[in-house]
């Protein structure tokens, strides 16, 4: 069990191409961090750095307190799960889950110890003589997760774990791995692409885009208090919708005759960026059928392109003034059809103003 | 309906020709590489009196006889020139899968500065004919004192066996994921017992394969033992059965078939055994990217 600390990591390839440039992050002991962000945004980089798999080309690793930036892999205390599971073919799940300890010289009876109870953990016992090929892909990735727990490690390190499995066994996988870590509480740190693992899993997520951390924090708060558009945008599905918006008189004001009052609570917030160019940001689930009573709340008169009928709720597609692909869920029981006009209604205690040009959250 | 008859009628017709040419050229190759062989098993069960007969069809045996097999295994010399072979070749296949495989390994996994250009290299070495090596081998052989000597042939031999071996091998070892290193790795392995627990394990069909090769090339190596060795009691089987046997222009026909057919059934035995494995190790590079 062991705390990590990232001290500006950079990792700079042949030709001076950056995918990691000078990140800082600190890992609390027991605690499961998940990196997430698109393909190239440097999370597998920084995983593999820390595993140490990868060479840092500046700054410092600390895994349990001591610097680890020269320390080969075996010697760092930390157990790796991969994307395609690598699982050693030749051997039975037995041996594969045993390797780690053979290697490290364990006796033979507490390596059967260990085993037998990683297998219990993972419910794999019944298949512990068969070769990897004789497994269906979740059975592999278990056997990889049972690989990792039998090492008792500082640190799991997980790689797009379930990016290989079909939806259903995702999900199902998914909540294997946070009962995992609930019974075993080895500071876990997991790096998808998958904003839903990311939120479902995490402690604490980190987001990160271009080789740099775009936010930190418990994915509520990520939810909820984006400091990016790019975060605002990544997080959550469907997307969140952006307006070009201007504030005056304490009102948004998106196009034409659309003015949407600003609640009293943040109108303050909201002073210095009267007369600047923004974007007004709101996630679908805050932009709704009318449910009157509420307080502030602000219409909004849309003609639906695309209805898509989800069974619990309603995707409706729209385009307000500039803004193309915006989305609404409303109730499925509300009557909707592509291009009949149909009031919404805002949320705007869920609103965002972003700073259009920095794309800093206001 | 009728459409699907017809699409159905004609992906049968299809079919059923694409099985005719197969089985056609199939049988047109069987017969032209086995007739060698078959008409050297008819020369070697007739006696010598019916060889010099020019009447009569010679694929036929009227009197089928034993006398040369027997004449041959009675001959301590053809013995000697099937140990020889047998040691030449036993020694020429370790010490090519010990330098393949440890080559390949470096070469496939270890990145280093120049790795890619001496992958290449190896390859090309394999494309210098042996009937141009020798010569400048013979003085090297020479230098050594090792002429006329089955240790010089193990010198020289796998120079025609580790190019094509560790390519094979480079070419198996590549085709295994990175992430079985990096785990092994991370489980506490060095870079020796990854290749020993892991890497070989894994790899064994394509080690079998290039195993075969380097038994083949070196068990049918001719151009080399022709130039280096000079006396029959360090003559491997290629050169032994055909310079002992050939006496001016006197040939001991009965004899060199049947030495001849033994001398090749040591690498049939060895494929018949090791055939899946011999395929599935060629083909596994082109298969597995």
């Amino acid at each position: 069990m062991a705390q990590v600390t990232l001290r500006k990591i950079v990792k700079e390839y042949e030709g001076g191409v950056q995918a990691v440039k000078g990140i800082d992050l600190d890992i609390a002991d027991h605690e499961f961090v998940v990196l997430v962000g698109p393909s190239g945004c440097g999370k597998s980089t920084t995983l593999r750095m820390i595993a140490g798999l990868e060479e840092i080309s500046g700054g410092d690793i600390m895994i349990g307190g001591s610097v680890v930036n020269d320390v080969p892999p075996r010697d760092r205390d930390i157990a790796m799960v991969f994307q395609n599971y690598a699982l050693y073919p030749h051997m039975s799940v037995f041996d594969n889950m045993a390797f780690g300890l053979m290697l490290r010289k364990f006796p033979k009876d507490e390596i059967k110890r260990r085993v037998d109870n990683a297998a219990r953990i993972l419910d794999i016992v019944p298949l512990l003589e068969r070769k990897p090929k004789a497994l269906s892909g979740g059975q592999r990735q278990r056997v990889a997760m049972g690989r990792a727990i039998v090492r008792a490690p500082k640190v799991f390190l997980f790689d797009e774990p379930l990016s290989n499995l079909d939806a259903k066994l995702r999900v199902q996988m998914r909540t294997e791995i946070k009962k995992v870590h609930q019974t075993v509480r080895t500071t876990t740190i997991y790096v998808t692409h998958d904003q839903v693992e990311a939120m479902t899993l995490a402690d604490r997520v980190v987001v990160m885009n271009h080789g740099i951390i775009e936010q930190v924090g418990p994915p509520q708060e990520l939810y909820h208090n984006p400091a990016t558009r790019f975060v605002a945008g990544f997080i959550g599905s469907p997307a969140m919708n952006f307006l070009p918006a201007r504030v005056e008189n304490d009102r948004v004001h998106l196009h034409g005759d659309a003015w949407l009052p600003i609640p009293e609570a943040r109108r303050a917030r909201y002073a210095s960026a009267v007369g600047r160019d923004l974007l007004f940001g709101i996630r679908p689930e805050h932009l709704t059928d009318q449910r009157l009573g509420l307080p502030n709340r602000a219409d909004i008169l849309i003609t639906p392109e695309v209805i898509e009928p989800m069974g619990m709720e309603t995707l409706v597609h729209f385009h307000l003034g500039e803004a193309r692909d915006c989305c609404a869920r409303i109730e499925p029981t509300v009557h909707a059809a592509p291009g009949e006009p149909i009031l919404l209604t805002a949320d705007m205690n869920n609103m965002h103003l972003l700073d259009a040009a920095t794309g800093r959250v206001l | 309906m009728n459409l699907a008859a017809n699409i159905h009628g004609s992906l049968r017709a299809e079919r059923r020709w694409a099985l005719i040419i197969a089985y056609v050229s199939l049988c047109a190759a069987v017969v032209i590489f086995l007739l060698p062989p078959v008409y050297m098993l008819i020369t070697s069960l007739k006696t010598n009196a019916e060889m010099s007969n020019l009447q009569g069809n010679p694929w036929l045996v009227r009197s089928p006889t034993l006398e040369h097999y027997g004449t041959i295994l009675g001959n301590p010399l053809f013995l000697t020139f099937f140990w020889n072979s047998i040691k030449v070749t036993v020694l020429t296949v370790i010490v090519t899968m010990v330098i393949s495989v440890l080559a390949a390994f470096a070469l496939a996994r270890m990145r280093f500065w120049g790795s890619q250009a001496l992958a290449t290299g190896v390859f090309l070495t394999y494309l210098v004919p042996d009937t141009l090596l020798f010569i400048p081998l013979y003085q090297i052989v020479g230098g050594l004192g090792l002429l006329n000597s089955t240790w010089g042939l193990v010198l020289v031999y796998p120079t025609l066996t580790v190019p094509f071996c560790t390519w094979i091998m480079i070419g198996y070892f590549a085709s295994i994921p990175k992430e079985l290193d990096e785990a092994a790795l991370i489980d506490g392995a060095t870079w020796s017992q990854m290749l020993l627990k892991i890497f070989i394990p894994v790899a064994l069909p394509g080690i079998i394969a290039a195993t075969i090769f380097a038994f083949t090339v070196s068990w049918a190596a001719f151009v080399y033992p022709t130039a280096f060795i000079t006396t029959p009691d360090q003559m491997p089987l290629t050169i032994g059965v055909v310079s002992t046997l050939v006496r001016g222009d006197t040939f001991a026909w009965g004899q060199i078939m049947a030495g001849a057919l033994l001398a090749a059934l040591p690498p049939v035995v060895v494929y018949a055994f090791l055939m899946d494995y011999y395929i599935a190790g060629l083909t596994a590079g082109a298969t597995k990217g």
